[in-house]
């Protein structure tokens, strides 16, 4: 994967973009994941009022 | 890495402003109602966790005739009106008032910010959102995905409302977002029918398998708060996700300025 991508400029692979923005989503999976659908007592107990506004499952 | 930090400052700032409008949104709109029903969960013998105890199906009778292990700490010997007004009996949680308001808003931002990073990751590889209208389009998607889907098996529940198992619940969420977005990215970026049948497969399936639902949906919740509450939820969901497109477009447009990319804009 040497082509670089038309839309980044030259210098960054296309391979390298892809991971970098896999990368991203994947942190932001992550956050929302921990503060909405954490099992974790005290991270429900402070988020409570989010969840229900979010409609996470909840309880 | 500088694609990846172009990403995350706009992902910050899109995050924060969208995430501050529905903490702001929320507390005029769900949060009353959420208080409201926790009037009931009170009076209904106090919080429980179905996933729990299994056998407490009928919640109202939970607190005196099932000792169940999670609801001993305080909803057993505790009055319903003299009981901490915290939400929870479990574990630590932010005292009502102020602190419990501002542990929204830190929620609100915290993943406004990590739906922002999800958005701009996706819409990156789809070239990137260009404008507030542009990113007004891309709002309407993640509300689609990540509200509409789910919300139609697993409406928005209240405090004291029956639910099926949590795991399972959170299972068939992520499944239904996941097979939404792939959906709709079909949709949106490719032309070949057959590819677009198989995105109306995958948006439906979930829907076909059905949410995982509760035993019996029996509530001291009053159905029309229930109502309410769903139309909150959608409605302060959709302005979230449009506020967060738009921010996306223009602060993105912003940064790029003349440059061509992302990659090249303020490196």
């Amino acid at each position: 994967m040497t082509t670089a991508s038309v839309s980044l400029g030259a210098s960054v692979s296309s391979q390298s973009r892809f991971m970098q923005l896999a990368l991203v989503a994947l942190l932001g999976i992550f956050v929302v994941g921990f503060v909405g659908f954490s099992h974790i007592d005290a991270v429900h107990n402070a988020a409570h009022d989010y969840r229900h506004s979010m409609a996470f499952p909840c309880h | 890495m500088n694609l990846f930090r172009n990403v995350v400052f706009i992902a910050a700032i899109a995050g924060l402003v969208a995430g501050v409008v529905l903490a702001c949104m929320q507390a005029y709109a769900t949060v009353p109602l959420i208080l409201k029903a926790e009037v009931y969960e009170q009076a209904g013998g106090g919080h429980h966790h179905d996933h729990a105890a299994p056998a407490a199906t009928d919640t109202n009778a939970m607190s005196t005739a099932a000792p169940a292990a999670n609801a001993m700490s305080s909803a057993a010997p505790a009055p319903a009106e003299a009981a901490a007004p915290a939400a929870e009996d479990e574990g630590w949680a932010p005292a009502d008032g102020f602190e419990r308001f501002a542990f929204s808003v830190v929620a609100n931002i915290v993943t406004g910010i990590g739906f922002a990073l999800i958005l701009v990751a996706v819409s990156e590889f789809a070239g990137g959102i260009g404008n507030w209208r542009q990113g007004v389009f891309w709002g309407l998607a993640g509300f689609a995905v990540f509200t509409l889907a789910p919300g139609l098996g697993l409406p928005p529940e209240l405090p004291a409302m029956p639910a099926a198992d949590l795991t399972q619940r959170q299972i068939w969420w992520w499944a239904t977002v996941v097979a939404t977005a792939a959906g709709l990215g079909l949709i949106a970026f490719r032309k070949s029918l057959p590819l677009v049948i198989l995105a109306v497969l995958l948006i439906v399936a979930p829907h076909v398998v059905g949410a995982p639902q509760p035993d019996s949906f029996e509530t001291p919740i009053p159905e029309g708060l229930h109502h309410q509450f769903v139309v909150a939820v959608t409605v302060t969901n959709l302005v979230f996700w449009l506020v967060l497109g738009a921010v996306v477009g223009v602060v993105r447009g912003r940064f790029t300025g003349t440059a061509t990319s992302l990659r090249d804009s303020f490196a």
